[in-house]
C-alpha cells in the first residue's frame, strides 16, 4: 500500500473559481430550469378546467389505444419474426433469400409509406378484396395499422434475434453436442438464455421506437394519443393540447426505459465483475 | 401496362416530373439537415462527456428530451410553437402582420434536433473507445487542447462512429417522410397527391417505397465506400 501511494501521483485538483464550462453549464442548465418553469408557469396559467373536463377522457382513451397498437404489434411481429430470422440464417438460398429482401424493405422505407400502402395502395385493389372477402379488414385504418406495423417490427424484431442468436460463440453449440443433447435441447437450455440476455436492451429499444412511431397512425384518422392531441388542437388552437401530449410521451419513454434497465441489471447481475 | 408507363412518364399526362421534384426535396432535407445535426450533436456529445456537473445535466437533459418524444411531435412542436412564437412577437410590432413558417426551415430544425440528440450518443460511445494516452501524447507534443482535439482525436472519432452515423444517415432520409405531413411537397407528399388524382393509390405508393429503396441503397453503397476508403488509410 506504501509503495502505491508513494509511485502514483495525485490526480490534479478539481479547477477552482468559475472556469468557462463550468459558466456555459450553468447557463445552459439555467436555460432548461427557465424553460421548464415556463412550461410550468403557461399550463398552471392556461389551465382551463372546462378544457380539462372536456378532453381528458379523450386523451386517456388516445393513450389506451396507442398502448393497445403497440402491444397488438409487437406481439404479432414476435411471431412473424421468428421464421424470417430463421430464413436470414438460413444456408439454402431459397428461404434466404425471400427473408433478406422483406427484411430490406421493410427496414430501408419509412413507416408512414408503408402504411399509406397499405391504407390506400390496397384500396386500389377492392373489387379483388371483396371477392376474397377480406375488404372489411383493408377498409378500417385501424386493421391497417396493426398489419403495417407487425410486419414492421417484425423485420426489425428478425434482425434482433439473428444478432442475438449470433452472438452466441458456436463452441456453446458444440459443447451442447459433446454432451449427447439433442439440438432442439441445446437451443432451448444453452443458446437461447445466452441470446435473450443479448437482445434484451434491443427489444426494450424496439419498444420504445414503436410507441413513438406509432404517432403517424393519426394521420391515417386512427385517433390514438396523437390522433386525439391533433382533434383538440384543432378544435381549440390551443397549444397547450400539443405540450400534454408532449409530457405524456416523455413519461411513457422515460418509465419504459427505467423498466428495461431494471430488468437487464437484474437479469445480468452474474456477469457483473 | 401502357397506362402505368403514361403515368410515370415525364410529360403533362405524367407525374414523373412531380415526383421527381419530391425526391429533390427530400434530398436536399436530408443533407441540408445533416450538417447542423451532426455538428449540434458533437457539442452535446463533448457537453456530457465534460467535468462540469452542470453541463453534463444540461446535455442529459436535450438527449432526454429529443430522444424521447415521438419524431412526429417534435415536427408539431417546431412548426406550431415557433408559428406561435413568432406571431406573438410580430404582433406586438405590427398588429396585422401575418407570419407563416417555412415547412422546409421547420422540418430542418426538427430532423435536425431529432439527429442531434442520437448523434451526440454515437459520438460520446466513439470518446469512450478513444484512449487516453491518444489526448496525453497530442499534450506531450505540444498541442493545445483545440489542436489535439481537431489533429488527434477527431479523425479517430469520425472512424469509429461511422457505422453508426450511416445508421443515423439512413433513419433520417425515412424520417423526413414525416415533413410531408406538414405540407412539404417531398416524395411522400407528390405521390400522395397523384394517388388522390387518378386513383392508382398502389402504384404510386409503391413508387414511392421503391424510391426511399433506391435512395437507401445508393446511400449504402456510398458509404460503405467512404467506409472502406477510411479503413485502408487507419494504421493497423
Amino acid at each position: 500500500m506504501s509503495v502505491a501511494s508513494e509511485t502514483v501521483e495525485r490526480p490534479a485538483p478539481p479547477p477552482r473559481g468559475w472556469p468557462t464550462a463550468r459558466i456555459v453549464g450553468t447557463a445552459l442548465l439555467a436555460l432548461w430550469a427557465a424553460l421548464g418553469l415556463g412550461l410550468l408557469v403557461y399550463l398552471v396559467s392556461a389551465w382551463n378546467p372546462e378544457l380539462f373536463s372536456r378532453y381528458a377522457p379523450y386523451y386517456l382513451s388516445g393513450l389506451i389505444t396507442t398502448v393497445e397498437l403497440v402491444a397488438v404489434s409487437i406481439v404479432i411481429g414476435a411471431v412473424l419474426s421468428i421464421p424470417i430470422a430463421f430464413g436470414r440464417m438460413s444456408s439454402k438460398r431459397r428461404f434466404a433469400w425471400p427473408a433478406y429482401a422483406f427484411v430490406y424493405f421493410f427496414r430501408g422505407t419509412p413507416l408512414l409509406a408503408q402504411t399509406f400502402l397499405i391504407y390506400y395502395g390496397f384500396g386500389s385493389f377492392r373489387p379483388e378484396l371483396q371477392a376474397a372477402g377480406l375488404w372489411w379488414f383493408f377498409r378500417e385504418a385501424w386493421y391497417c395499422a396493426i398489419f403495417a406495423f407487425s410486419l414492421n417490427t417484425a423485420a426489425y424484431q428478425a434482425e434482433i434475434l439473428r444478432g442475438a442468436l449470433e452472438s452466441v460463440g458456436r463452441g456453446q453449440w458444440e459443447a451442447g453436442k459433446a454432451l449427447g443433447l439433442s439440438k432442439w435441447l441445446i437451443f432451448r437450455k444453452i443458446i437461447l438464455p445466452q441470446a435473450m440476455l443479448v437482445a434484451l436492451r434491443p427489444y426494450g429499444n424496439e419498444i420504445i421506437l414503436m410507441i413513438k412511431g406509432s404517432a403517424i397512425v393519426a394521420i391515417i384518422t386512427v385517433y390514438d394519443l396523437m390522433g386525439e392531441t391533433r382533434r383538440a388542437y384543432s378544435r381549440t388552437f390551443d397549444f397547450q393540447t400539443y405540450l400534454w401530449a408532449a409530457l405524456i410521451y416523455l413519461a411513457i419513454v422515460e418509465f419504459l426505459r427505467n423498466i428495461i434497465d431494471f430488468i437487464e441489471r437484474r437479469l445480468t447481475r452474474h456477469l457483473k465483475r | 401496362m401502357d397506362n402505368f408507363a403514361t403515368l410515370l412518364s415525364f410529360g403533362p399526362e405524367g407525374w414523373g416530373d412531380d415526383i421527381a421534384w419530391g425526391v429533390l426535396v427530400t434530398v436536399s432535407l436530408s443533407l441540408a439537415t445533416l450538417p447542423i445535426g451532426l455538428a449540434a450533436g458533437f457539442a452535446v456529445a463533448l457537453a456530457k462527456r465534460s467535468k462540469e456537473r452542470p453541463l453534463r445535466l444540461a446535455g442529459n437533459i436535450y438527449t432526454t428530451i429529443f430522444r424521447g418524444l415521438p419524431e412526429l411531435l417534435t415536427l408539431f412542436l417546431v412548426y406550431y410553437g415557433a408559428q406561435i412564437g413568432i406571431q406573438q412577437v410580430v404582433t406586438f410590432f405590427s398588429p396585422d402582420a401575418r407570419i407563416e413558417i417555412n415547412s422546409f426551415l421547420a422540418g430542418m430544425v426538427a430532423l435536425g434536433v431529432v439527429l442531434s440528440s442520437y448523434a451526440s450518443e454515437v459520438f460520446l460511445s466513439a470518446f469512450r473507445a478513444i484512449p487516453h494516452g491518444q489526448y496525453e501524447g497530442g499534450y506531450a507534443l505540444g498541442l493545445r487542447r483545440s489542436a489535439t482535439m481537431r489533429l488527434v482525436i477527431m479523425p479517430q472519432l469520425f472512424r469509429i462512429a461511422l457505422p453508426a452515423l450511416t445508421n443515423l444517415w439512413l433513419n433520417l432520409i425515412k424520417d423526413t417522410a414525416l415533413v410531408s405531413v406538414i405540407g412539404l411537397a417531398d416524395i411522400l407528399r407528390q405521390v400522395g397527391i397523384a394517388a388522390r388524382v387518378t386513383k392508382q393509390a398502389f402504384l404510386f405508393y409503391g413508387v414511392a417505397c421503391a424510391l426511399y429503396l433506391v435512395l437507401a441503397i445508393l446511400s449504402s453503397i456510398l458509404l460503405s465506400g467512404i467506409e472502406r476508403s477510411v479503413a485502408r488509410r487507419a494504421p493497423a
